[in-house]
C-alpha cells in the first residue's frame, strides 16, 4: 500500500513537470542559500582557525604602533620581553617587499621576513630542505637565507636551490633552506613567494632600528592574564604609559571571540535564507491545494473504491515531502556548487560538511510535511459524494 | 429461495435546509437476495441517488436499519464505511470514472491497492477480469484510447474485480448510445446469469426492464413491482 502511494505521489509530480519544477523553486533557492552559507562560513572559519592554531594559541601577538617620539621597539626591550616569566621565547619579525635575482632573473615584489632562531625553533613544520637558521646567524649577521618552494620554482626551475645564490638589494646571499608555500592571510595578499633572512639584515634592508611585530611563546598559556599583564607593564614604560601606541592580542581570545562571530553571523544568515525556505514552503501547499481541487473527483473515486481517509491523507502528503525533497536535493548541489565556485574564486579550503547535507535534507522534508498537511487533510476529508458529483 | 444479503428497514434521510427538514427517503423498506437483479426506476429528484448512496455506503441514513452481507452498516464510521464499500461494493457510474493516467489494467488494480492485495495477484486478477469483459487486449491502453462503451467494460471490470457483494450501477449506460448501451446490458444480464448480484439506478423504463425485479421511487417512497421477465 505504501509503496503504490509512493508510485502514485511520483506520477502525479512527474506529469506536472513545469508546475513541479516552478514550484519547487522556492525551496531550491532557500536550500542552495543555506548551504552556500553554511559551507563557505565553515570553510572560511576553518581558514582562520588553522591559521591561529599554527600560530599556536599559546602565542601573544604584539603590534606597535608607536608615539611621535618612538616607533618601536629595540632589541634592548625585545631582551627584557624574553627574560619576564612565564616567557618562553620572542620573536619579531621585520617584513618588506623587494626584487630579487638569481643570475639575471628578476623576481618582483618578493616579501621579505626578518626573523630570528626562535620563530623557527617554534615553526617546526616550515623548513623542507636545509636548515632553519640559527643563533649564529643573528649575532653574525650572516648572509644566509631560506626560501619558499614557489620562489625555488620560479628562480632556479627544477633545480635545488640549495648552496645557490641569491641577490638581495645588491647583496649575495646564500641559500641555505627551503620553506614550506604558506597559506596564510598574510601570503594570500602578499603572494607565496618569500624570503627568510636574519632578522638584524632585514632591519638593515629598512634601514630602521625599530621593531613593530613581535610574537611572544609563552611557556603556560592558562597563566595568559598574568603573563600579558607583565609584557604591558615592560611596553608601558616604554612607551610612557600611552596604551593606545601597542597591542597585545591573545590568539586564544582572539580565536574564541572569532567563533562567536562567525557562529552568530552563520545563524543570522541561515535565519535569513530560512525565509526562502518558508516562501517555498507556501509555493508547495498552495500547489497542493490546487491539486487537491483538481483531483475531486479523483479522490472521490478513490474513497468509493475503498480508500480510507488516511490513506489519500499519505498519498498527498507524500507527494508534497516528495516535492520538497527533490526542490531540497537540487537546492543541495545547488549551494554546494555555489561555495565550490566560491571557494576557488577567494581560495579557501573547500569542505563538504555532512551537517549541510543533513540539514538540507531535513529542513526540505519538515518543509514538505509542514506545508502539505493542510492539503492533505483537506483531501481526506472530501465528501466522496460531492466529490463524485462534481463532474 | 436465495439468502437475503442486503435488507433496509424504515430508512430515512433528511437534508437540513436552512429552517425546515426535508426529507429525502421516507421509511423506506428494502431487501436484496443473493443473485437479483434489481432496478431502482424513479425520475429526477425523487431521491434515488441518495438511494444509490446509502445503498453503496457512501452515505448513512438519518435512521433506520441497513444490514449489507451481514454488516450493520447504519451507524458505521467513516474508516469501517471505506472498508466495507473496499469489500462489497462494485460501483459502476454513469461517467465511468477511469483514472486517465492508468492503464486499464491499472484502473482494474485500483480497488485491489486498498484492499491490500499483492502486486502479482493484482496484476492477475485484473487480466482475468478484464479478460471476462473481453478486453484482455486492450489491458495497456489508456482511458482516451478506447471507446465509451470499452470504458464502460473497464469499469466494471474494475467494480468485480473484489468479488463484492452487489455491483451497484448508477445509470451506466447514460453515457452510451443505444447500440453500446445495449452490449453493456447484455454483458450485466450474463453477469447475473452467473450469479451476480446486480443493482441498477436508472431513470430509463427501457433500461430498467433487463432487470428481473422493478422497484419504482418516487418522492423518496419505495413500490415494488414484478417484472414480466
Amino acid at each position: 500500500m505504501f509503496k503504490e502511494s509512493i508510485k502514485m505521489s511520483w506520477k502525479n509530480i512527474v506529469h506536472n513537470k513545469m508546475r513541479s519544477f516552478l514550484t519547487v523553486l522556492g525551496i531550491v533557492i532557500g536550500v542552495a542559500a543555506i548551504i552556500a552559507l553554511i559551507t563557505i562560513v565553515q570553510g572560511v572559519t576553518n581558514e582562520v582557525t588553522s591559521e591561529f592554531s599554527a600560530m599556536g594559541t599559546n602565542t601573544l601577538s604584539v603590534q606597535i604602533r608607536g608615539t611621535a617620539l618612538k616607533k618601536g621597539l629595540n632589541e634592548k626591550e625585545l631582551q627584557k620581553l624574553s627574560q619576564l616569566e612565564g616567557i618562553a621565547g620572542v620573536s619579531p619579525t621585520v617584513s618588506l617587499q623587494m626584487p630579487v635575482i638569481h643570475h639575471g632573473t628578476i623576481q618582483e615584489g618578493v616579501s621579505i621576513q626578518g626573523k630570528n632562531e626562535v620563530y623557527f625553533r617554534h615553526e617546526t613544520e616550515l623548513i623542507k630542505a636545509g636548515r632553519a637558521l640559527n643563533a649564529l646567524d643573528m649575532n653574525q649577521k650572516n648572509r644566509v637565507c631560506i626560501i619558499s618552494e614557489s620562489l625555488e620554482k620560479k628562480l632556479y626551475f627544477a633545480h635545488s636551490a640549495l648552496g645557490e645564490t641569491l641577490q638581495i638589494g645588491g647583496i649575495t646571499y646564500t641559500v641555505v633552506g627551503v620553506a614550506e608555500d604558506s597559506t596564510s592571510m598574510e601570503s594570500m595578499m602578499n603572494g607565496a613567494e618569500k624570503v627568510y633572512v636574519p632578522f638584524r639584515n632585514a632591519m638593515t634592508m629598512t634601514g630602521s632600528h625599530n621593531i613593530t611585530a613581535v610574537d611572544l611563546y609563552m611557556t603556560d598559556s592558562s597563566q595568559s592574564d598574568d603573563i600579558i599583564q607583565s609584557v604591558k607593564n615592560v611596553l608601558n614604560s616604554a612607551f610612557n604609559y600611552k596604551e593606545d601606541s601597542y597591542s597585545v592580542t591573545n590568539l586564544e581570545d582572539l580565536l574564541a571571540m572569532m567563533n562567536k562571530v562567525t557562529g552568530m553571523m552563520t545563524t543570522m544568515l541561515v535565519g535569513i535564507a530560512s525565509i526562502a525556505l518558508l516562501v517555498g514552503g507556501i509555493g508547495i501547499m498552495n500547489m497542493m491545494l490546487v491539486s487537491v481541487t483538481e483531483r475531486t473527483t479523483e479522490i472521490g473515486l478513490r474513497k468509493a473504491l475503498g480508500a480510507e481517509p488516511r490513506q489519500i491523507q499519505i498519498q498527498f502528503l507524500l507527494e508534497s515531502i516528495f516535492l520538497a525533497l527533490f526542490g531540497g536535493i537540487i537546492g543541495l548541489f545547488a549551494g554546494i556548487l555555489a561555495a565550490f565556485l566560491v571557494s576557488l574564486y577567494i581560495g579557501f579550503g573547500f569542505v563538504l560538511s555532512y551537517q549541510a547535507i543533513l540539514l538540507a535534507v531535513g529542513f526540505s522534508t519538515l518543509v514538505g510535511v509542514a506545508f502539505g498537511l493542510a492539503p492533505a487533510r483537506k483531501a481526506s476529508r472530501l465528501n466522496p459524494i460531492d466529490a463524485l458529483r462534481s463532474v | 429461495m436465495s439468502r437475503e444479503i442486503l435488507s433496509m428497514k424504515d430508512i430515512v434521510k433528511c437534508y437540513d435546509m436552512g429552517e425546515e427538514q426535508q426529507t429525502i427517503l421516507d421509511h423506506i423498506d428494502f431487501s436484496v437476495r443473493e443473485g437479483e437483479f434489481v432496478s431502482i426506476l424513479g425520475p429526477s429528484g425523487s431521491g434515488k441517488s441518495t438511494m444509490m448512496n446509502i445503498l453503496g455506503c457512501l452515505d448513512v441514513p438519518t435512521s433506520g436499519y441497513y444490514k449489507l452481507s451481514g454488516n450493520d452498516v447504519d451507524h458505521m464510521e467513516e474508516r469501517e464505511l471505506a472498508r466495507i464499500r473496499n469489500r462489497e461494493v462494485g460501483f459502476v457510474f454513469q461517467a465511468f470514472q477511469l483514472l486517465p493516467r492508468l492503464t486499464a489494467a491499472e484502473n482494474v488494480e485500483l480497488p485491489l491497492i486498498y484492499a491490500g492485495v499483492n502486486a502479482s495477484e493484482r496484476r492477475e486478477r485484473a487480466a482475468s477480469m478484464l479478460d471476462r469483459v473481453g478486453l484482455s487486449h486492450k489491458m495497456e491502453h489508456y482511458p482516451n484510447q478506447l471507446s465509451g462503451g470499452q470504458q464502460q467494460r473497464v469499469a466494471i471490470a474494475r467494480a468485480m474485480v473484489t468479488q463484492p457483494t452487489i455491483l451497484l450501477a448508477d445509470e451506466p449506460t447514460g453515457a452510451l448510445d443505444q447500440k453500446t448501451g445495449r452490449q453493456v446490458m447484455e454483458l450485466f444480464q450474463e453477469l447475473n446469469r452467473e450469479g451476480r448480484t446486480i443493482i441498477m439506478i436508472t431513470h430509463d423504463e427501457q433500461i430498467a426492464r433487463n432487470a428481473s425485479r422493478i422497484v419504482r421511487i418516487l418522492d423518496g417512497k419505495l413500490t415494488e413491482e414484478e417484472s414480466d421477465v
